[in-house]
Formats: structure tokens, C-alpha cells, sequence
């Protein structure tokens, strides 16, 4: 009936799919070519680049590490997040104060806080392992053991994306009403049995939410891992955005990263789809 | 029991606030330190523990050891609040085209449309860094500001079409079939009616463009070379083997300052219930 809604959806649809649509078709077809930096150009080779990448044991480690890792801080921040939301959420004094401060590392450049928590890990000259020391857990190698960089890498994950989920989740108990609260006071329950039979299960919807834009976002991790440990020591932090970063941006193998990166794009996109799908049954009773 | 419960709930937010204000106050404290006081190990109190000294402060106008820092800053401000406006404008106008209008393109209808939008966020920015990469290439605009500004729009539209779409819902439809009985067209309706309307909508979809854009790291790093330098990616070049930590504390308060103080709008538009309707 209105030829002018055309004016409203076209600009923005248009510029979308020329930016990001063809360079993603164009990449299909690269990825079956041989480009790397002796031989730019699109020859044809079939499916030599995905063969290579099936045997690739070093791409399917960095895949189950950043599995395991988004997983992890996802829950991590998750649980922080909404303990932290509850306990500013009302009955507490200088509660807009907290609010704001719990919301800004959020706010703060990813990469340049990482370069501080650098200095921070430093294993003799940052802060934290006196501390560590002075309350009797003592120093540790923090970004030079496997383990220990993992765990620095959770750590700053945590402190970065936690006020996210605090903040979605804050301000869905905001938006609660008041009426099932009032109920369970009359009907004498305590602050448990209130969490757990009314709060959690109208929290449900914005909790799926919340944690699926965190996994989506957890995935792509990469940024921290760079400027904290490169990816090391050795391999042991190397996430696949990182790994593709490396055969692509500084090996220039265009072609064999062009089809290592559509295999992420599909393994990822078929994961969040499933456990969107999970979530949303368990958590989500009634679907509105 | 009530105290004992209270006094637990004051003892995990004061923790909780410790962990956060930890790395500032460290970065605080080491901007006026030099080499002797880094290198004599951690400290935090200026006179007491250690000398301060400016140096770290005005390293960040060039010096020794120091960048400058004035030129990325300009960078990274054009970049992220051209990126930031088209983004917005773009996506405004498509969120209120899906929200009030019915459109069809074979099987695809409004919702297919709407996810296609929103869908590019799931995309990580290394799956698209090698074709944006070669576009950017083919069309000479591989580090440059307009380049970079191209790719930010793309990154930051899906935010603003998302939280678009979903206030324009919220908006009754009343108040535009109201404008078109008085004679206005789908345009002039959007101009005169909505657009006035949509303030808190648009508050929040900015503030989430400025966020995304300003912190950003991983295109302003593959997209650029020498010519252009954003403020992350200068920052990033200081952390090398031997890292002037002084220098680099300065310039990422300088860096992070603007968006903290944006962490006081954000807690405002928290109170009043406007960000819940955008997550479900």
C-alpha cells in the first residue's frame, strides 16, 4: 500500500548485505582456493583446505579450549552477575553507588585493561602475588604455566563481562512486580524459598537472554588472549579466533583460514542454536 | 541472625568492589611512578612508598618512551561517532520499517529480516576480518579513517537495529495512524510523530554503538597499518618486551575515562525499568 516504506528498510539492508553478505560469499568460495602469499589469486583446488583442517589437531584444541573457557566464565559470570544483582537490588544502603561502580569495568576498553592486568600478573613486580603472599596462598607463575594463564585469562574475562550480566539481570528484577513478592511474604516464606519458587522462575526469560548474548560474545574471544599471553605459553591459551588470526592475518594463508574460519562460523552457529534450544526449554516456562 | 545476614551482604559487596576497583586504583597509582619505583617492586602510596613523578603524564604529549597520544585520540573519536551516527540513522530508520510495515521477499518475511539484521553479531570478527580485509583493499580505502568508519557501521548496526526494533514496539500504533488521518505520509510521520517520541530509545542504542565502537580493537588493529592509529591499537604497540608501565597507565586512564563517566547514564536508564524489554 506504502511504496515509501521502502525508504525505511532499503538504506540500512542494503549497506549490510554489501558490507558483510558478499565478502562472506566471496569467502565460500576462497576458501576453496590455494591463496597464501606466494599465490594470491583464486585458483581452484576442491575441498584440499578442509581436509587439511580435519587433520589440523591444533584448530580442534584451540575449538574444545575456547569451548571450555566460554562455558566457564559464561557460568562464572552468571552466577556473580545475579548474586551481585540481588544484593543491590533493594534493602541496601548507597545502592545507585554499587549499581554504577559494578557497571564499569563493562564501560572500559577490553585490550587496554588487559594490558594493566598484565602488569598486574607480573611475577615479581605486579601487585598481586604479594598480596597472594601476605595472605598465605603465595606467589604464583601466573602467565607462564599452562594452568595458571588459563585461570588469568578466566579472571579477566570475569571482571570484565561480570557488570554485563549484572546489568541485564538487574534490570530485569527491576521490571519485576511486586505482587508474588507480597504473596510469598503473607504466605510466611523465607528469603530462600522466595528466591527459589518466585524469583528465579520470573527471572527465567531474561536469563536465557542474558547468558546466550554472553556465549555469543565469549566465543569470539580473542583481544584478552592476545595481549595477556599471546596464546601461551606454548599453545595452552590459543583460542580458535587466535589460531585463525595467525594462519591468516600473519601467515597470510588466505585460502586454508578462509575455510578454517567457516568451520567455526558453522560448528559455533550449530552449538548456540542447540543450546539456545536447551535453555529455553529449561528455563523458560511459560513462553510469552 | 538478621545482623549476621546483613553484615554478609555488606562483606560480598564490599569484596566484589574491592576486585573491581583493584586494577584503577593500580593504574592510578602507577602512572606516577618511574623506572626505579616499578622496578623496586609493587607499590601503591605516592610519597610514602615511593617518589611520584609526572613523566608518565608527559610522555603522552611524545617525549622518550612515550606516545603521542593526541593524534590516535582524534582517530578513535572520528571513527567511533561517524561509525556510530550512520550506524544509527541506518538502523533506526530499518527498525521502524519492520516494526510498522509488512514486508515480503519470497518465503522471507518481517521476522526473517529482523534476525538477518541482528544475526551479524553472532559473525566473529575473524570470520569477516579477511574479506572486509580484501574489499577494503580493492577499494583503497585499507588504512584509512573512511575505511575504518565503513566497518564500524556494519559492526554497529545490528546493536542499534536490535534495540530499535524493540522500542518501536513498545511504541502504540495509534499515534501513527493519528498522523496519517491528519494527512501525514509514512516519512513525515516518522519525522513529525515518532522520531520526537523515540529519545529514551535512542539513548540507550547510541550508548551501546559508543561502547562497542570505542572499545574495539580487533578491526582498527587488522584494518590499519601505520597512517592511521586508533587509541586501543597505540596502546597495545606500548606493550612490548620492556614496557615503559608509567607511560601505558596514563594513556589507558585517558582512554577509559570517557566511557566510565557513561556508566552514570547507563545506572539512570537502569532505574526507571527501560532496558528489560530489549534482552527478552
Amino acid at each position: 500500500m506504502y511504496r515509501q516504506k521502502y525508504i525505511f528498510l532499503l538504506p540500512g539492508l542494503l549497506v549490510l548485505v554489501a558490507i558483510i553478505l558478499f565478502p562472506l560469499l566471496f569467502t565460500i568460495r576462497v576458501s576453496f582456493s590455494s591463496w597464501d602469499v606466494y599465490n594470491p589469486g583464486l585458483n581452484w583446488i576442491g575441498g584440499e583446505n578442509y581436509a587439511r583442517l580435519w587433520e589440523d589437531a591444533r584448530y580442534w584444541e584451540a575449538l574444545t579450549r575456547l569451548s571450555v573457557l566460554t562455558v566457564g566464565t559464561v557460568l562464572l559470570q552468571y552466577t556473580l552477575g545475579f548474586a551481585l544483582a540481588l544484593l543491590v537490588w533493594r534493602d541496601i544502603a548507597a545502592r545507585r553507588f554499587f549499581r554504577v561502580l559494578f557497571l564499569v569495568p563493562m564501560m572500559t576498553t577490553p585490550v587496554v585493561m588487559s594490558v594493566i592486568w598484565r602488569t598486574i600478573f607480573h611475577e615479581s613486580l605486579g601487585p598481586l602475588n604479594p598480596i597472594l603472599d601476605a595472605i598465605g596462598i603465595g606467589a604464583q607463575p601466573w602467565l607462564s604455566q599452562a594452568g595458571h594463564a588459563f585461570a588469568a585469562v578466566m579472571i579477566v574475562e570475569v571482571w570484565q563481562w561480570t557488570p554485563f550480566m549484572f546489568l541485564l539481570l538487574l534490570a530485569g528484577l527491576l521490571s519485576l512486580p511486586n505482587e508474588p513478592f507480597l504473596a510469598a511474604r503473607i504466605d510466611g516464606a523465607g528469603p530462600i524459598r522466595t528466591f527459589l519458587s518466585v524469583t528465579f522462575p520470573m527471572m527465567g526469560a531474561i536469563s536465557v537472554g542474558a547468558i546466550l548474548i554472553r556465549l555469543i560474545e565469549a566465543s569470539k574471544l580473542m583481544e584478552t588472549v592476545y595481549v595477556l599471553t599471546s596464546g601461551g605459553p606454548g599453545t595452552s591459551t590459543e583460542t580458535t579466533s587466535y589460531y585463525i588470526y595467525i594462519r591468516g592475518m600473519r601467515d597470510f594463508q588466505i585460502g586454508y583460514s578462509a575455510s578454517l574460519s567457516l568451520t567455526y562460523l558453522i560448528v559455533m552457529s550449530v552449538a548456540l542454536t542447540l543450546i539456545a534450544k536447551a535453555l529455553i526449554r529449561l528455563m523458560v516456562k511459560d513462553r510469552t | 541472625m538478621r545482623t549476621f545476614y546483613l553484615a554478609l551482604k555488606y562483606l560480598a559487596v564490599l569484596l566484589w568492589s574491592a576486585f573491581v576497583i583493584f586494577p584503577f586504583l593500580w593504574m592510578i597509582s602507577t602512572s606516577f611512578k618511574t623506572a626505579n619505583s616499578v622496578t623496586a617492586g609493587a607499590k601503591w602510596l605516592p610519597w610514602l612508598q615511593f617518589e611520584p613523578s609526572l613523566a608518565g603524564w608527559q610522555s603522552l604529549f611524545g617525549g622518550v618512551g612515550g606516545i603521542n597520544i593526541l593524534k590516535p585520540y582524534a582517530n578513535s573519536a572520528i571513527v567511533t561517532l561517524s561509525g556510530s551516527a550512520i550506524a544509527l540513522v541506518l538502523g533506526t530508520l530499518a527498525a521502524y520499517g519492520l516494526s510498522r510495515f509488512t514486508f515480503k521477499a519470497g518465503p522471507l518475511g518481517n521476522g526473517d529480516i529482523t534476525f538477518f539484521f541482528i544475526s551479524q553479531r553472532i559473525m566473529p570478527p575473524i570470520v569477516l576480518a579477511i574479506p572486509f580485509f580484501l574489499m577494503l583493499r580493492f577499494l583503497g580505502l585499507l588504512d584509512t579513517l573512511p575505511g575504518l568508519i565503513l566497518i564500524y557501521v556494519a559492526m554497529l548496526m545490528p546493536i542499534a537495529v536490535w534495540v530499535m526494533v524493540d522500542f518501536f514496539n513498545s511504541v502504540p500504533r495509534g499515534l501513527d495512524e493519528m498522523a496519517w488521518m491528519d494527512g501525514c505520509t509514512p516519512v513525515t510521520t516518522f519525522l513529525r510523530v515518532i522520531l520526537p517520541n523515540a529519545l529514551p530509545g535512542l539513548v540507550v542504542a547510541s550508548m551501546f554503538c559508543l561502547i562497542f565502537g570505542w572499545n574495539d580493537f580487533f578491526f582498527a588493529f587488522t584494518m590499519t597499518f601505520t597512517e592511521v592509529q586508533l587509541l586501543p591499537v597505540s596502546l597495545v604497540a606500548l606493550n612490548s618486551s620492556v614496557t615503559p608501565w608509567w607511560s601505558l597507565s596514563a594513556a589507558a586512564i585517558v582512554s577509559v575515562a570517557p566511557l566510565a563517566v557513561l556508566a552514570f547514564v547507563v545506572e539512570r536508564f537502569l532505574s526507571r525499568g527501560g532496558l528489560a524489554g530489549a534482552v527478552r
